[in-house]
């Protein structure tokens, strides 16, 4: 299973990267998404796969003992997925008044508005 | 979205809910759960009650704007990781802890306050962005 | 000490007071700050006395001293010569300015950088230390840059200034360069002991270098050829800053360097000789331009950079008759020419132009100014009696006694004066002379400080030239042991009849004849034009356009406004990076075991998750791209309650539910998906996007084939109970170990949602709509 969800990794990664590269702001926003998954599944791969075993001291014991699940990359995993909630939030609504103001959804062509006048 | 049996179901959801969101909050230091978890289960019961019942419906439930829950949230953090210098002096965000257990809750400490302001920050977050979109569209 | 490094830092502090006090405070009190250099130079004309009789003032602080950087200054003669000459003349000008500039609504901030100025070449000429002598020496590259490009509103003003800091500033690296190589050569940052290692100066392997460094800055900054042509262009400056900076003091920091380096370099001919060869062509190329200008200011100019060229070509004879022939000239030529450029100015104030084929007959409006002139005319001549005549003497005595071949110096020397007769003629007489052209109107007289200011240098040329031996003991009295072992000379207006006189009189009869004979005029100006295309300017300015060129091609390129580009850049060279790794060093173990031990909830969850990918990256429709979103984030949580992370399930459950309703309610209002690359964009991008999670699929692998290090793990995991009472350990780390974590998060979290919050309630603007 490692090794499929490295090689999912991947495609996540690949999928993400494809997305970032078109024009449409929409895709580029998409495609962070999923690169953002493709980050999370890599970080929680490199604490090791366990299944079954959450990191919960049990209840007659003062630590975690045996096999159990690596808590500091869920940790980590975790606040990342709650901070890039604020980040897609904020970066949807930045493309919906982009495209209010700017009547487009071109990558290319928005930059070519600086001179408003 | 405004179907009647969902506008029936979410009344009785909405409580329900926040109920559960609140138990995942304050047993998420010895189980699963936590501030994270527990701010987004209500924040999707609150938006679920406001996709049955409309928008105005909602914020009049919650009687405030759901935007100061977040200064309320971060409050209560900063002043849980002060409480150990004023307390007993130690260093910023120094675990304090109550002597006897709490029935159901376990002990109760710094760290339980410092969840719940998350747990606020969360719902006023989600809120405030979810209300905001949905009312400029 | 500490009161000398506050005199030092006195003209920055006052610089802050003046800044503080505002334009309009300031307006009605501008004398006020004349304060500053005032008591500065009677602040230093207190060490004259013990100075002239051989004490040298030494004050030490240690400032970064692991690198030897120490605010170490050193007063001895030299430098109290320059710290006189700066403050004397900077209280001349500041007063001066009071009247010149009145009413300028940006009087403050030249002042403001005049004093920054003024500070920067105290330091500059006090420091002992390389190191923080080349940091004053930038201060004054930069506030002459802001003091010539002070008429900011001018493009050719902001041109000026830039190509005189390009120049000046590159000169300053070289100083740089000089003073660390000298430092790491020698041993020690401090210029005195310095002197120790003569043999460094000397002949060393590195001693070129050496050379090269501080002539790239001396003459940069002194405006010797190939670099003098920032110093016209610096004419741009309103006149004070012409007289203070371009003409009296900072472009003599050059010779200031030269001079406080010579008994370093005694015994290297290269040092000499190049000074003479680069000083003689200089003053010749200088002083033959001065012909072909109208501009007043254009002759002084040119005239200032002959007579910088006099004094490096009188270091470069290296006797020490030429070495006090170049300090006595120094304080000449700052007194005449300082009094010259404010009779300019006064002029210019006046009659409104500086063209010296539009003006004449000033006398009868400006008696006392032309008068100022008259006299600094003469002593730029060498007319006896002023301080002219002792200062050419001096030069005269020195070429005919010292060097290679004394008939060509002479000559070259002579042929020099000839045309600075001329030039100081042409501006301090000509003005003043014959009949008022008509077009000039009613000329008013002047405010008494602006031609007082300029007469008090005059007078000052006339009392040295009639008191010679007040130049002597106050400048060259035991500055001349900067070479060691030969007598100074004697300083006198009379010597005798000799060679030397016969000299003198065939300057002053040849520029009184030129005077007569040549008038310049637009033609003879425009004559030169064609020439120009030669000049080191132009060619300088050629370079620099190739390079912005350059530099334009590569911002194109790698910065050009559109974000595919930048990733496309950084991951092709990641792709490149993560490639050569894999296929130099391929450690990949794939075995079928893996295969069999699936069961079917892994297989599910993974077609689930290949599917939805797929089918986001591949679908037409938005509404569906973001479907296929939100069954992937679905799937994420799938996998973590497999593997035990039950926290992240649940969030990554709700917020997905979160993003899904976001995008959706967002995404009515956005436009239909469109194709908007064409094919072979879309194939170029797969090829890199599949091949760069292809490698890093690899290197995954691989990675996870290593040991993992798992002493963060074990350190919560057995003290998570222990130290935090907590039991899920995800939870503990978070609002307890990372706590302070977790509260920066949530703040950034209240940041985003007052970002969406202040996106969508602010008004657009009328334009915007």
């Amino acid at each position: 299973m490692e090794i499929l969800l490295a090689i999912m990794t991947g495609i996540l990664y690949a999928a993400g990267i494809y997305l970032i590269l078109r024009r449409s702001l929409v895709k580029l926003i998409i495609g962070i998404v999923i690169l953002g998954n493709g980050v999370n599944l890599l970080i929680f791969l490199m604490g090791g796969l366990v299944k079954g075993r959450p990191p919960l001291i049990p209840e007659d014991g003062n630590a975690l003992e045996g096999i159990y699940a690596d808590p500091v990359p869920q940790a980590l995993i975790l606040t990342a997925i709650v901070i890039s909630f604020g980040l897609q939030s904020f970066a949807i609504v930045l493309i919906k008044r982009a495209y209010k103001v700017l009547k487009t959804d071109d990558i290319d062509t928005m930059n070519k508005t600086d001179d408003i006048t | 979205m405004k179907s009647l049996i969902l506008k029936t179901v979410s009344k009785t959801l909405l409580p329900l809910l926040i109920l559960f969101s609140v138990f995942v909050l304050l047993r998420g230091h010895y189980l699963p759960g936590g501030g994270f978890v527990g701010g987004l289960i209500a924040a999707v019961a609150f938006i679920l009650h406001a996709f049955a019942n409309g928008l105005p419906e909602t914020k009049k439930l919650l009687r405030i704007h759901p935007g100061f829950l977040i200064p309320i949230g971060l409050t209560i953090a900063i002043l849980s990781a002060l409480a150990p210098i004023i307390l007993t002096g130690d260093p910023l965000m120094t675990g304090l802890w109550q002597e006897q257990d709490v029935p159901v809750l376990g002990k109760i400490g710094s760290a339980l306050f410092f969840d719940m302001g998350v747990y606020f920050v969360v719902v006023g977050v989600c809120l405030t962005i979810i209300f905001t979109i949905s009312e400029s569209v | 000490m500490t009161v000398f490094l506050f005199v030092i830092l006195a003209s920055f502090l006052f610089s802050l007071l003046l800044f503080g006090m505002g334009q309009k405070v300031f307006k009605r009190m501008t004398w006020f700050a004349s304060l500053l250099p005032i008591s500065l130079f009677l602040y230093f004309s207190s060490f004259a006395k013990p100075i002239m009789n051989g004490e040298v003032f030494n004050f030490f602080t240690a400032w970064v001293p692991s690198m030897s950087i120490n605010l170490d200054f050193r007063l001895d003669n030299l430098a109290l010569l320059f710290t006189l000459l700066i403050t004397g003349v900077g209280s001349i000008v500041f007063l001066y300015t009071t009247q010149y500039m009145k009413g300028h609504p940006k009087l403050m901030r030249f002042y403001v950088f005049l004093s920054i100025f003024m500070g920067a070449m105290l330091g500059l000429v006090t420091s002992n230390n390389i190191i923080t002598l080349f940091i004053f020496w930038e201060l004054t590259s930069i506030s002459s840059f802001f003091l010539i490009g002070f008429n900011n509103t001018e493009s050719s003003s902001r041109k000026s200034a830039i190509i005189a800091l390009s120049i000046t500033g590159l000169g300053g690296l070289a100083l740089l360069a000089f003073g660390v190589l000298a430092g790491q050569l020698t041993g020690t940052y401090s210029i005195a002991e310095m002197l120790q290692s003569p043999e460094i100066f000397a002949n060393h392997e590195y001693t070129v270098y050496l050379l090269i460094f501080i002539f790239l800055a001396a003459f940069t900054k002194s405006a010797q050829f190939p670099f003098h042509f920032w110093l016209p262009g610096a004419m741009k400056a309103p006149t004070p800053v012409s007289t203070y900076l371009h003409s009296a003091t900072m472009v003599k920091a050059g010779i200031y360097l030269l001079l406080r380096f010579t008994p370093h370099f005694q015994n290297n001919s290269y040092f000499f000789t190049t000074l003479l060869i680069v000083g003689a062509i200089t003053m010749l190329y200088a002083a033959f331009q001065t012909l072909f200008k109208t501009d007043l200011k254009g002759i002084l100019a040119y005239s200032t950079i002959g007579a910088l060229g006099i004094m490096v070509f009188l270091i470069g004879i290296g006797t020490s008759a030429s070495i006090t022939a170049a300090i006595v000239f120094i304080v000449v030529h700052a007194l005449y020419k300082a009094s010259l450029f404010l009779v300019t100015g006064t002029i210019d104030h006046q009659a409104g132009t500086r063209d010296i084929t539009k003006l004449g007959g000033l006398r009868k409006v400006l008696m006392p100014l032309s008068i100022a002139g008259l006299i600094a005319a003469f002593s730029s001549g060498g007319f006896p009696p002023t301080v002219g005549f002792i200062g050419k003497d001096l030069i005269y005595e020195a070429t005919l006694n010292g060097g290679l071949n004394p008939t060509v110096l002479t000559t070259m020397a002579v042929l020099t004066n000839i045309l600075m007769v001329f030039a100081g003629l042409l501006v301090g007489v000509k003005p003043f002379t014959g009949k008022q052209p008509v077009e000039l109107g009613r000329i008013k007289k002047p405010h008494f400080l602006l031609w007082f200011m300029p007469m008090i240098l005059a007078a000052l040329s006339l009392l040295f030239g009639l008191f010679p031996a007040m130049v002597e003991s106050l400048f060259t009295h035991n500055i001349t042991p900067l070479l060691t072992g030969e007598a100074s000379p004697h300083l006198a207006i009379w010597h005798g009849f000799n060679l030397i006189i016969l000299l003198s009189a065939i300057t002053i009869a040849g520029g009184i004849a030129l005077y007569f004979l040549w008038k310049p005029s637009h033609k003879k100006e425009s004559s030169m034009i064609k020439f120009n295309v030669w000049s080191p300017k132009s060619l300088a300015l050629k370079f620099a356009d190739l390079f912005q060129r350059l530099s334009y091609f590569l911002t194109r390129t790698f910065q050009n406004g559109y974000l595919r580009r930048y990733v496309l850049i950084i991951l092709v060279l990641l792709t490149l990076v993560f490639g050569v790794h894999v296929f130099v060093n391929p450690r990949i173990f794939l075995s079928v075991k893996e295969i069999k031990e699936l069961n079917w909830n892994e297989i599910v969850i993974l077609a689930m998750m290949l599917v939805s990918v797929i089918f986001t990256v591949f679908t037409k429709s938005r509404l569906s791209a973001i479907a296929g979103m939100g069954v992937l984030g679905y799937t994420m949580c799938l996998i973590f309650v497999f593997y035990g992370a039950p926290d992240l399930a649940m969030t990554q459950f709700s917020i997905d539910t979160l993003t899904v309703i976001l995008f959706v309610l967002v995404l009515y209002r956005l436009p239909k998906y469109l194709k908007l690359s064409n094919r072979t964009n879309r194939v170029r991008d797969g090829i890199i996007a599949t091949s760069f999670g292809t490698f890093l699929a690899f290197t995954i692998i691989e990675i996870m084939n290593e040991t993992p290090i798992k002493s963060t793990t074990e350190y919560y995991a057995e003290n998570a109970y222990i130290l935090a009472k907590g039991k899920n350990v995800v939870n503990v780390i978070l609002v307890d170990f990372r706590g302070f974590d977790t509260m920066i998060e949530i703040s950034v979290l209240a940041i985003s949602a007052i970002g969406v919050f202040a996106l969508l309630k602010l008004h657009l603007k009328k334009h915007e709509k």
